[in-house]
């Protein structure tokens, strides 16, 4: 049987994805009404940000343009993954009702099968909020629109989505053999974005450390938007630590990849 | 559906000291916890040649299920070999899920709030079937499963037994070889379960298609299965016909007679018991080996007869005494 070309495979996601979008339009109200909540929610987020410079003019060093900046990047990374990726975090319940299994018997990959058959198209409120933001901040903290500024803002937020997407699925491949690990997953992908929104200057010692090196969660946000601002790091990391962004994902998803390789592998079901 | 002569030998199915053990955590105390390996499946093997209607029995928990995820690539043996049309079914699952179609009675492989026509047209691209002959499976399905009334109907609004139905149809659309049942006619009304019957009857008939069917419906297993196989605490207990079930079982057929008046005397045949006498009702119970036409011959002679009827027995009671003796001493199974 000839292996079937990239193209038509990826017809078939196409297919699948619109399917999802006619299901999830078939509950017209809810849809609104998630759509609007999931906007809420970005702007509960810089809200935070808003209320605490109406306090301070300047936090840790950066003002709040710059801190914008920051979360800006972060958050349209964050959004960027969890709209494509984000669903993936109700792997045990996946596993529970049996739709693994229903995804195991099709000749498709697993993954992007169970990211397509769930994905929650009323997370796109969100990119777009996350989008404005960084526009926002742009204009706000006067960065510059160099072509090589400009190449920053894109792959930025881009390698932040893998990067946040490989940390879903890192997380979520756990379900495998521990049926309730949400609580694991949630603190490393809305905790992760919690602290790539703030300049690293605001965390301490140990945790900024492991948070913003251990786990690469430094990359996504701070060091580029350090660039941006055309400043240098106050904790004295060299400059194109902001250009690492891309290979920092690229690492992520290719552990990612592993771990959930060996997730299926081992996957012991259910029972009927 | 048609023979293309897509592999070489006739076993489609072939499964050697397949085994599948899960991890189960014990608490010991506060804190200990012990780990424990349990054996779902424990060395099956199982051969199933192309166009057999296989039924593969058991109790609650005696690892049908696991096998059949097993055959069609969704769990990892623990040991053992399979093959499923010359295949590995884990590490050649994509390969193989193009080859067999599965329904789980209890999961469904259709979009829920799309209408079923559908979850077809997609099935068609998920699978890469050209067009005609899509076409021409879905009408053949259509019109033996009556998918009509209900094809442009969202899935959530259809009953259980339409659904069926449609789930039936949704794994055969792209052709397979194999076809694997888990339960297929669980919770369905009388007239749903016998349509689903008749469709299979009728795909086992043609030979085409090799059917792997689990189910705890024995009127499923009467209609469609010359061969059983049973299994229980993960191993196989019985392979083979219906009749070597009996046999093995020691069933008995009972003949029931009236007579217009009670006869004086009993006649002594081998293998033929009184059960019961009630005024000028006599029940007989026979062994395998006694003939029902000799005992009649026989009490044709002793008075008239007014009524006679010959039970056959029942599978049910076969089963269940085959699942007990398992229970109570599952080392002695038979090889």
């Amino acid at each position: 049987m000839a292996e079937p070309a990239a193209a038509s495979t990826a017809a078939i996601y196409r297919r699948l994805v619109a399917a999802q979008v006619r299901s999830q339009l078939a509950y017209r109200v809810s849809f609104v009404l998630d759509l609007v909540s999931n906007v809420v929610f970005l702007g509960a987020d810089l809200l935070t940000v808003l209320v605490v410079f109406h306090r301070v003019p300047v936090l840790a060093g950066f003002s709040l343009a710059d801190t914008l900046l920051v979360f800006g990047l972060a958050s349209l990374g964050f959004s960027l993954a969890e709209l494509i990726v984000g669903s993936i975090d109700r792997m045990q319940r996946h596993v529970r009702t049996g739709l693994l299994d229903a995804v195991l018997i099709r000749p498709l990959g697993v993954l992007w099968q169970l990211l397509v058959l769930d994905v929650g198209l009323r997370r796109v409120g969100r990119v777009c909020s996350g989008l404005v933001v960084l526009a926002i901040a742009v204009r706000l903290a006067g960065v510059p629109l160099t072509p090589a500024n400009l190449l920053l803002l894109v792959i930025t937020p881009v390698a932040g989505a893998v990067f946040f997407g490989a940390m879903f699925v890192a997380t979520a491949t756990v379900a495998f053999w521990w049926v309730d690990s949400g609580e694991l997953s949630a603190a490393l992908t809305h905790g992760g974005r919690d602290f790539t929104s703030y300049p690293l200057t605001v965390f301490g010692g140990w945790f900024r450390h492991l948070f913003a090196f251990g786990l690469g969660f430094g990359f996504v946000a701070y060091y580029p938007a350090l660039i941006l601002l055309d400043r240098p790091d106050p904790l004295g990391a060299p400059a194109w630590l902001g250009w690492c962004g891309p290979l920092q994902a690229a690492v992520a998803a290719t552990l990612a990849a592993l771990i959930w390789r060996t997730g299926v592998r081992h996957y012991r079901s259910t029972g009927s | 559906m048609n023979d293309d002569g897509r592999h070489g030998g006739v076993n489609v199915i072939e499964a050697r000291g397949l085994r599948k053990d899960f991890t189960v955590r014990v608490r010991k105390g506060l804190l200990r916890r012990e780990r424990r390996d349990v054996a779902a499946v424990d060395g099956v093997d199982l051969t199933v040649q192309r166009g057999e209607l296989l039924g593969y029995l058991g109790p609650n928990g005696a690892g049908k299920s696991t096998t059949l995820k097993m055959l069609t690539g969704v769990l990892h043996p623990s040991g053992g070999r399979v093959s499923v049309c010359g295949l590995t079914p884990v590490p050649q699952r994509i390969l193989l899920a193009r080859r067999i179609g599965v329904v789980f009675g209890q999961r469904s492989q259709l979009w829920w709030d799309l209408p079923l026509r559908d979850s077809y047209e997609l099935l068609r691209h998920i699978y890469r079937v050209p067009a005609a002959e899509h076409a021409a499976r879905l009408r053949r399905c259509r019109d033996l499963l009556e998918l009509d009334p209900f094809l442009d109907t969202p899935v959530r609004q259809l009953s259980l037994g339409q659904r069926m139905r449609g789930e039936l149809t949704a794994a055969l659309l792209h052709g397979p070889e194999v076809l694997f049942l888990d339960e297929p006619t669980i919770g369905l009304d009388v007239v749903s379960k016998q349509a689903v019957r008749g469709f299979l009857a009728e795909l086992g008939e043609t030979g085409d298609t090799t059917i792997v069917l689990t189910t705890h419906d024995l009127a499923d297993i009467e209609r469609l299965c010359r061969r059983i196989v049973v299994i229980d605490h993960g191993r196989v207990v019985h392979d083979g016909g219906i009749d070597a079930l009996h046999t093995r079982y020691g069933s008995q057929r009972r003949v029931t007679v009236d007579f217009d008046t009670p006869p004086p005397a009993l006649p002594d045949l081998p293998g033929v018991h009184l059960e019961a006498t009630t005024g000028p009702r006599l029940t007989f119970t026979l062994d395998t080996s006694a003939s029902v036409g000799t005992l009649i011959s026989t009490l044709t002679t002793l008075g008239n007869l007014r009524d006679l009827s010959v039970t056959e027995p029942e599978i049910e009671e076969v089963i269940a005494r085959l699942y007990r003796s398992e229970g109570r001493a599952p080392s002695q199974r038979n090889p």
